[in-house]
């Protein structure tokens, strides 16, 4: 199976890898799994007192879409608002990197792991 | 010589609808039916007969190949509940055994650069190996309850059993690889 440029590109020069300590309180961490590929997301969100996403980073064990999804996403959630970062579906993702229809999950475990990333953040401003 | 296809593996089989399988008992009753049903009996036999013995068989290799490994019996033992997989959309979210996962890849990622790399990927898979017996305690006892929340327990159960087939898969794997290179 042939991965379009825009994975191979994400894949040779992942964006935004790396870890936030996941108990800083302007942190929101979300991990996601899939269980049939066994491949491990975690995707993690730095938060501004206006409720901007100022930084985000990822670690991702998988695929090269996976790992391309992810990376995508990072940059596509810096600079929005809590709220219209959870508008992001996976299907853009999956259009934008070409992805093939065995490997939307993929871009599903990245929509997933932003929304957990987000429900982990507000769990901890509500505390 | 007429099978009811229809019929669940265990029942073909003829052993108890249970997670945990008596293997010998299996294997014998397996190469049992594999004597009634062999194409090399029909070889005379019409052309219906002979095509009939062919799906037999087929079907009682599909039945050992599921009943045989334990996360298929498991997920079969639950598609008999009613329970649907979806794998393709499946996923899980369950923070601790995820980050427990993503510390045993990042260990297995590190395994070349540790002094003894065999020792170090052989430490891995025995800490795979321990929480699979864990996991398959759990699920064991979820399938024996019949309770239906506990399906749902059952269900998710499978799908960190199969991460950590996964998981074992590639441990394995890169220590084939460590072991050619000695």
């Amino acid at each position: 199976m042939a991965y379009s440029d825009k994975v191979i590109d994400h894949y040779e020069n992942p964006r935004n890898v790396g870890s936030y300590d996941k108990s800083d309180e302007t942190v929101g961490t979300g991990m996601v799994g899939a269980p049939a590929c066994g491949d491990v997301m975690k995707l993690q969100i730095k938060v501004n007192e206006s409720g901007v996403i100022e930084d985000a980073k990822f670690k991702t064990y998988g695929c090269g879409s996976a790992i391309a999804s992810s990376s995508l996403l990072t940059e596509w959630v810096k600079g929005k608002t809590l709220d219209q970062a959870r508008e992001i579906k996976n299907t853009a993702i999956a259009e934008e990197l070409e992805l093939p229809p065995v490997k939307v999950h993929c871009s599903v475990l990245a929509e997933d792991a932003i929304k957990a990333a987000i429900e982990d953040y507000q769990s901890k401003q509500s505390d | 010589m007429s099978f009811d296809l229809s019929s669940d593996f265990f029942h073909l089989f003829g052993i108890p609808v249970s997670f945990s399988v008596d293997t010998g008992a299996l294997m014998q009753r397996y190469r049992e039916l594999q004597q009634v049903v062999h194409p090399d009996r029909f070889a005379s036999s019409s052309e219906q007969e002979r095509r009939l013995s062919l799906q037999y068989a087929t079907h009682i290799n599909e039945g050992l190949r599921i009943l045989k490994d334990p996360l298929e019996r498991a997920r079969y033992m639950l598609e008999l509940k009613g329970v649907h997989w979806d794998d393709d959309q499946a996923t899980l979210s369950d923070p601790e055994f995820l980050m427990q996962q993503m510390e045993l890849r990042e260990s297995l990622a590190e395994v070349a650069e540790q002094s003894d790399p065999l020792q170090a990927v052989a430490d891995i898979i025995a800490d795979v190996d321990t929480i699979v017996q864990q996991n398959t305690r759990d699920l064991e006892a979820l399938l024996q309850s019949g309770q239906q929340a506990d399906l749902e327990k059952a269900k998710l159960q499978v799908r960190k059993m199969q991460f950590l087939d996964k998981m074992k898969a590639e441990a394995e794997a890169l220590e084939a690889r460590l072991e050619d290179e000695l």
